[in-house]
């Protein structure tokens, strides 16, 4: 602290608290103690309240002892010639602000003044807080908080790395310019954004809508709020990430705090002038070791231990160095990362457009598109292979045929593009699992969406991508660059080959399509029996500290991203990263999936609270979670059976749980026999649930999964020999309850109800 | 004459009214009387009734053989055995007291601090679970009264020590079997014919002054926090400026705060008030003197007047209606100087009887009732003041410290840690940490050498805590003022304006140093620092030492792996091999060392120099103050203040026109 801020901050907090204890005053009289408050779609009530205290608050009448307890962490200001050590009092007075700021928030939501209105704001992405986002009508208001299902699908990304944290921004820039630049900083290092405050009435929301940049989760920018208090919502990620991912019980604060300060990568960025209630607000955050940093002229706090390195940085605007203010933004993105502490690798695209993981999500509109390649009216595949290493020309960039400067603007055309790779360490087997990388690396740049893979790629570039001079052969050097950095250490030679010209485009299309179909038949013939060694996946450790995924070639990673031969790849890219072979070891029960050198590893790799899995059972030692599983399945008692529900599945089950509920129960490590995280494709795997019944256990399934996965069921249902199988599960537009869910199974005798009990 | 006695100008000005009134001090008596050269650098020996012996030429013996090495270690080790003793009969006495509050016997004691009476109870390994708080205080005042009297084994505060630290001690053979049995051990082993080889003798009086340490003194502090509270920051007056001209002042002096704090009870009973207004009084002024001004100061605010040198001068001032004094450090001549005086001397303890003055014996089972009658003898005595001359001089301080506390001031209490404090040392904002304590000694300048050795540590940017007389030194010179951070180097300024503390650190009295004890052993477990106290950057000193018990207390310190500097001629210097041995000898055995260094510039060298090698050895980087000191409010104020003055100042710069 310095003496100013600690000042500031008291004063701010005491402020604050008794604005939350005249709100809950007027909210009990008004709505009356039983009025429910919820943030939408969260198992975890109000999350910094639940996080620090316990306290499941779900009514008005829940709250009178937060705010207690937020008055009694209230501490007077530091004043006079002779003051009182002030550092662990304006800390606790942060807190107490942030518990305020959450009461505030929650009795907002209880009045329908949440999420905040915000006329013209369209939100990109699967907002399921802002009501009405689908469609084109739709949006007029930000984001308000972050779901638990958005947070649980980032949750990959967040643990490997890719998506190393998040930025939360409260205030305006000084100029239009610099909030753009900031933000464009941050995305390039796939660090997501948060959006609060405002100066005098402004806020970088607002810039960032008259700029046009799109916000939302796809652009990893979600607006909360155009006043401080929303920032809290930033708190309530943090830490939920602790309760999802990091096995810490609500009311286990320290351990919450210390889970973020030495996990989590976030900061603060405070810009423009910072009142009395930011100072308290970034008292805080400062608890959860998040550094802050303003643009303008603040007392800076350089000593380090509440958080990892600075607590409080001042870097006024002006006095940085760059000639426009996107220079000064840059270098100010730049130190605020420096200040966090973490190394984000950027890799240098050559390319005319900004590049990274956070444009994955841009969607480019048909009304802004330039061109497109594959879709409707074209066709477009990408085909990666290896080559002998005198055959491969690294970097080579080749465009066979016609550009599409000719093609009208809106238009299409067909486009193969060819990826030889060569090296050393490469194996044929690993084809697949770099090819899978071409959808992510060209999502990467902005103004380019890619959907689809191998021949029913559809890649679409926006108008302004064209303009600022994106060709074909930029394809070629994002392939180039990326595999290059992030495959280095299994490809030594890159070469790309864009082809327009028919008839060459012809010939490799047919290639590429025996090489698909080989692919195919190999993987279906991959077997667990067929291999003795599966992969440990430890790469949640880093969130999940007592979790371990066993991958075999019949069950995928619970998140979805990581399969048998991905792990392989992984290992030989990282032999001592968090994919390491696991032997089988002698086999102790097939049905159930007992492994001896699985039992052993498990032991070791969960730090010994697991004894044993079974790789293929969800009532007896089912394999733990980490919290950023796909779906998740749970006994039926009633009906004898088991329901999936996804991910994307907001909706109430037959288990009395929506999807959010559900993983509190099974995230974190922890075994609980008749629940179980797992990834969707698992489902149609010869090895799903073997040992309680298989498929045909399945009475209820998320009807996203249904539609999503529609081929692949119906060749599993024909396996099972129940062709009709699926027609048999019931979904949540028939049943959400038990008693919906027993008439309909009877009515369409579904075979669980005959088979034996599961207990 | 007074120039070179004192830096204290209360001070100066009441030692000028006694010379010129013919009054003798300790400071009078110390010009008149020279220290003994013989037993100065202890080469008297009168352990039997052969000598007493003294060892003046080289290879001389006693009259029993005894060499000038065994004569200077055993004086030596008593010294220790006598410190010792003082602080453990007192620790002794507060488990006592916390028993007879526990059995109801002392109505007017309780627990007030109910989480330090678990913590204590789970150290001393006694059931606290589904348990009366009276039934636990009962089990931790009997355990801790078993250390005193424990015959084998160890003493079971060794185990908050660094796992280590624990190690060495076993290795060396010096960890504490029980309190007492150490102190009775050395006054044997120094008995004439028995243990004639100074370096077992010198290893025995690093055992007890290790029960007094990690025994008596420790389990007294902690036991003091569950009868009276631990410590939290307060801010207090200092120096002699906090009399009363028109309030009856009474003076608490001596080390318990037992009766200290009944006292306080009472002056602020309104009837006692209404009976002192009606002696024509304005009311009644607490203020202390020495130690047990320390405990007062530390839990409730009470003014201190003055540490150990002051307590004449205080009575000189002519205001003092009444002084009650319990033990420890009471001058005898108060009793014949108060006779000159309206002022009462009121002795109180069965163990310290003064002839002359007047003994209201303690008892604590009607503990608030003897305050009161006290008090109502000081009140009673104020129509009898005559002329007075306080100084003016008052000073301000930020006290209340503890190892409880600095764990939450870094962090608050959701992240409370010591973190911040070894980052800190860590990346060289603090070059290290010191602990300055002890007396006043007339044989230097009153409060100089505290004054300058701190200053000059802070300077450098060394966190320094204090206790005892030190402190109270240096808090009257304000440099216990969170303001006084402007004389600190720029890593310690930045520390101090992050969480607000002056840049040295009060922590309680000269029994309280173990609290000094548990922040090192906290700091060593923290990480960082490596994993033993002696691998920590830091110093102790004392400065202007006097007393048996700061011979204890530096022992301690250097058998808990602390270089230790004692400003003064050796008390050994007889023996330069027992003057190396407590060095070298011990540095090797357990890691600290001792050594009487009376240049104050030399010792502040040295002690850097230490620093510096413990920083190298850990590793850590170079001491370098200039990459520090960016941090703070000072470039915000600047910029307020040209807002202010309504120039063209944009809060997007930090450049002023």
């Amino acid at each position: 602290m310095s003496r100013y801020i600690a000042a500031a901050a008291i004063r701010g907090a005491n402020r604050i608290v008794k604005e939350a204890d005249d709100l809950l005053h007027k909210a009990l009289k008004e709505l009356g103690p039983e009025a429910p408050i919820q943030f939408p779609n969260t198992a975890y009530y109000l999350p910094v309240i639940l996080g620090f205290t316990g306290l499941e608050v779900s009514k008005i009448g829940d709250l009178p002892p937060v705010i207690e307890r937020a008055k009694a962490l209230l501490h007077p200001q530091p004043e006079g010639s002779i003051w009182l050590p002030y550092l662990g009092e304006t800390l606790d007075c942060g807190v107490a602000t942030l518990f305020a700021e959450e009461a505030i928030e929650g009795i907002r939501f209880a009045y329908g003044q949440q999420p905040e209105p915000m006329p013209g704001l369209q939100l990109t992405g699967t907002s399921f807080t802002s009501p009405d986002t689908e469609g084109e009508e739709a949006g007029g208001y930000v984001n308000g908080p972050i779901d638990d299902i958005q947070l649980r699908s980032w949750g990959i990304q967040l643990v490997d790395g890719r998506m190393p944290g998040f930025a939360a921004i409260i205030g305006a820039a000084k100029s239009n310019e610099a909030a753009v630049q900031i933000i464009r900083e941050l995305q390039q290092r796939n660090i997501l954004i948060f959006l609060s405050g405002s100066v005098n009435g402004r806020s970088i929301i607002h810039q960032l809508m008259e700029e046009g940049v799109e916000m939302g989760y796809d652009t990893y920018i979600v607006p909360f709020g155009t006043d401080t208090i929303s920032a809290i919502y930033a708190a309530g990620f943090a830490t939920r990430a602790a309760l999802t991912f990091g096995g810490v019980k609500g009311g286990q604060a320290r351990g919450m705090l210390l889970y973020n300060k030495f996990r989590c990568f976030a900061f603060a960025l405070a810009l423009g002038e910072v009142d009395d209630l930011k100072y308290a607000t970034a008292a805080g955050v400062l608890n959860y070791g998040f550094p802050v940093i303003a643009d303008t002229v603040i007392p800076q706090i350089l000593p380090t231990g509440v958080t990892q390195y600075e607590h409080v940085i001042s870097m006024p605007f002006d006095d940085i160095e760059g000639k426009t203010d996107a220079e000064k933004a840059r270098r100010l993105v730049q130190h605020c990362i420096e200040v966090r502490g973490v190394k984000v690798k950027i890799t240098e695209v050559p390319i005319p457009v900004p590049y990274g993981s956070a444009f994955e999500g841009e969607r480019v509109r048909r009304a802004d598109m330039r061109i497109e390649f594959g879709g409707k009216y074209s066709r477009a595949f990408e085909y990666l292979m290896m080559s002998p290493m005198d055959e491969v020309e690294d970097g080579k960039i080749e465009v066979i045929g016609p550009g599409f400067e000719d093609i009208e603007e809106g238009g299409y055309m067909d486009v193969g593009i060819v990826v030889e790779v060569a090296g050393r360490k490469m194996q044929e087997d690993f084809e697949p699992v770099l090819e899978r990388q071409i959808h992510y690396f060209i999502n990467g740049a902005s103004g380019i969406q890619h959907i689809g893979q191998r021949d029913i790629a559809w890649i679409r570039l926006s108008k302004t991508a064209a303009e600022k001079g994106f060709t074909l052969k930029h394809f070629g050097e994002i392939l180039h660059a990326r595999f290059q950095a992030d495959f280095g250490a299994i490809v030594d030679k890159v070469q790309v080959t864009i082809i327009t010209e028919p008839e060459l485009y012809a010939q490799w299309l047919e290639k590429a399509r025996v090489a698909y179909d080989f692919r195919n038949k190999r993987l279906a013939d991959m077997t667990d029996e067929s291999v003795d060694t599966f992969y440990s996946c430890t790469l949640c450790q880093s969130f999940a500290p007592d979790h371990v995924c066993v991958v075999s070639p019949e069950r995928l990673g619970l998140c979805g991203a990581y399969n048998w031969l991905d792990c392989k790849a992984s290992f030989q890219i990282n032999p001592t990263g968090p994919n390491q072979p696991i032997l089988k070891g002698e086999v102790i029960d097939p049905v159930k999936g007992y492994f001896e050198g699985i039992n052993d590893y498990a032991k070791v790799g969960s730090h010994g609270s697991v004894e044993e899995v079974a790789m293929y059972s969800a009532m007896e030692n089912p394999m733990t979670a980490c919290g950023c599983f796909e779906c998740i399945m749970m006994i039926i008692p009633e009906a004898n059976g088991f329901m999936i529900v996804s991910r994307e599945d907001t909706s109430m089950t037959p288990a009395g749980m929506t999807f959010s509920t559900l993983a509190g129960m099974c995230g974190g490590g922890i075994q609980t026999p008749g629940v179980m995280g797992h990834g969707k494709f698992f489902i149609v795997s010869n090895k799903f649930i073997r040992a309680d019944g298989g498929l045909k256990r399945v009475v209820w399934m998320s009807s996203f999964l249904k539609e999503s996965m529609g081929e692949e069921l119906k060749a599993a249902a024909e396996r099972e020999g129940d062709p009709d199988i699926i027609d048999k599960i019931a979904d949540e537009r028939v049943a959400t309850t038990v008693e919906e869910l027993l008439p309909f199974l009877e009515e369409k005798l579904h075979p669980a109800l005959s088979m034996p009990p599961l207990f | 004459m007074t120039n070179n006695k004192t830096i204290d100008p209360t001070i100066k000005a009441m030692l000028e009214i006694s010379e010129a009134e013919g009054i003798s001090t300790a400071f009078s008596r110390a010009e008149a009387m020279k220290p003994c050269p013989i037993g100065h650098k202890g080469a008297c020996c009168g352990n039997c009734s052969m000598g007493p012996c003294r060892l003046v030429k080289e290879g001389q013996t006693g009259i029993c053989g005894a060499t000038i090495e065994t004569v200077a270690a055993r004086n030596f080790a008593r010294m220790i055995a006598a410190g010792a003793s003082a602080h453990s009969d007192h620790g002794r006495d507060m488990a006592l007291t916390l028993l007879a509050a526990a059995e109801g016997e002392a109505p007017d004691y309780t627990v007030r601090d109910v989480n330090k009476l678990l913590e204590v109870a789970e150290l001393l390994d006694v059931p606290t679970k589904d348990r009366e708080t009276m039934e636990i205080a009962k089990d931790v005042a009997e355990s801790a009264l078993a250390q005193f009297g424990q015959q084998k084994g160890e003493i079971l505060y060794l185990k908050r020590a660094p796992k280590k630290r624990q190690e060495v001690w076993r290795r060396a053979g010096i960890a504490p079997r029980g309190i007492d049995r150490e102190v009775v051990e050395v006054m044997h082993r120094t008995h004439v014919g028995n243990d004639q080889w100074y370096e077992s003798i010198l290893m025995a009086g690093l055992r007890a002054a290790l029960s007094d340490g990690w025994g008596g003194s420790m389990l007294s502090t902690d036991i003091t926090d569950i009868l009276f509270g631990s410590p939290v920051p307060l801010t207090a007056k200092v120096n002699m400026g906090a009399l009363s001209e028109d309030e009856v002042n009474i003076v608490v002096h001596g080390h318990e705060p037992v009766l200290s704090e009944m006292i306080l009870v009472a002056v602020n009973d309104p009837e006692m008030i209404e009976y002192a207004k009606s002696k024509g009084a304005n009311g009644i002024n607490l203020t202390g003197i020495c130690c047990t001004a320390n405990e007062t100061l530390m839990r409730q605010g009470v003014p201190t007047i003055g540490n150990f040198l002051s307590q004449e001068l205080a009575i000189v001032t002519g205001a003092i209606e009444l002084m009650i004094v319990d033990i420890q450090c009471i001058m005898q001549a108060l009793a014949p100087l108060s006779d000159q005086f309206h002022t009462i001397l009121v002795t109180t303890s069965p163990k310290a009887h003064i002839e002359g003055a007047t003994h209201v014996e303690f008892d604590e089972h009607r503990a608030l009732e003897i305050a009161k009658e006290i008090v109502k003898m000081g009140i009673d005595n104020f129509p009898n003041r005559k002329e007075t001359r306080i100084p003016k001089e008052v000073n301000q301080l930020v006290a209340g410290f503890s190892h409880e506390y600095i764990n939450y001031a870094l962090g608050g209490f959701y992240r409370g840690s010591f973190r911040p404090l070894n980052d800190a040392v860590v990346q060289g904002r603090l070059r290290g940490v010191a602990g300055v304590v002890g007396c006043n000694n007339p044989r230097t300048c009153h409060d100089a050498s505290h004054e300058y050795i701190t200053r000059e540590l802070i300077k450098n940017d060394v966190l320094v805590v204090m206790t005892g007389c030190g402190a109270i030194a240096c808090a009257k010179y304000g440099l216990l003022s969170p303001e006084a951070a402007q004389y600190a180097g720029p890593g310690l300024r930045e520390i101090c304006e992050a969480v607000g503390i002056p840049p040295v650190l009060h922590v309680g009295s000269c029994v309280d140093n173990t609290r000094i004890l548990t922040t090192l052993s906290q700091m060593a477990t923290e990480g960082g620092l490596g994993e033993d106290i002696a691998d920590i950057p830091g110093v102790g000193f004392a400065p202007e030492w006097m007393s048996e018990k700061a011979i204890s207390i530096g022992c301690y310190f250097v058998g808990s792996g602390v270089y230790t500097i004692f400003c003064s001629e050796s008390p050994v210097a007889n023996s330069p091999v027992v003057d190396r041995f407590i060095s070298e000898g011990w540095e090797e055995q357990v890691g600290g060392k001792l050594e009487f260094i009376p240049d104050l510039e030399e010792a502040v060298r040295k002690a850097l120099e230490h620093i510096d090698r413990k920083r190298a050895a850990l590793g850590l980087v170079e001491y370098d103050p200039t990459r520090f000191g960016q941090s703070g409010d000072r470039l915000m104020l600047q910029f307020l203040e040209a807002l202010e003055a309504g120039q063209p100042v944009s809060l997007y710069s930090a450049r002023i026109p």
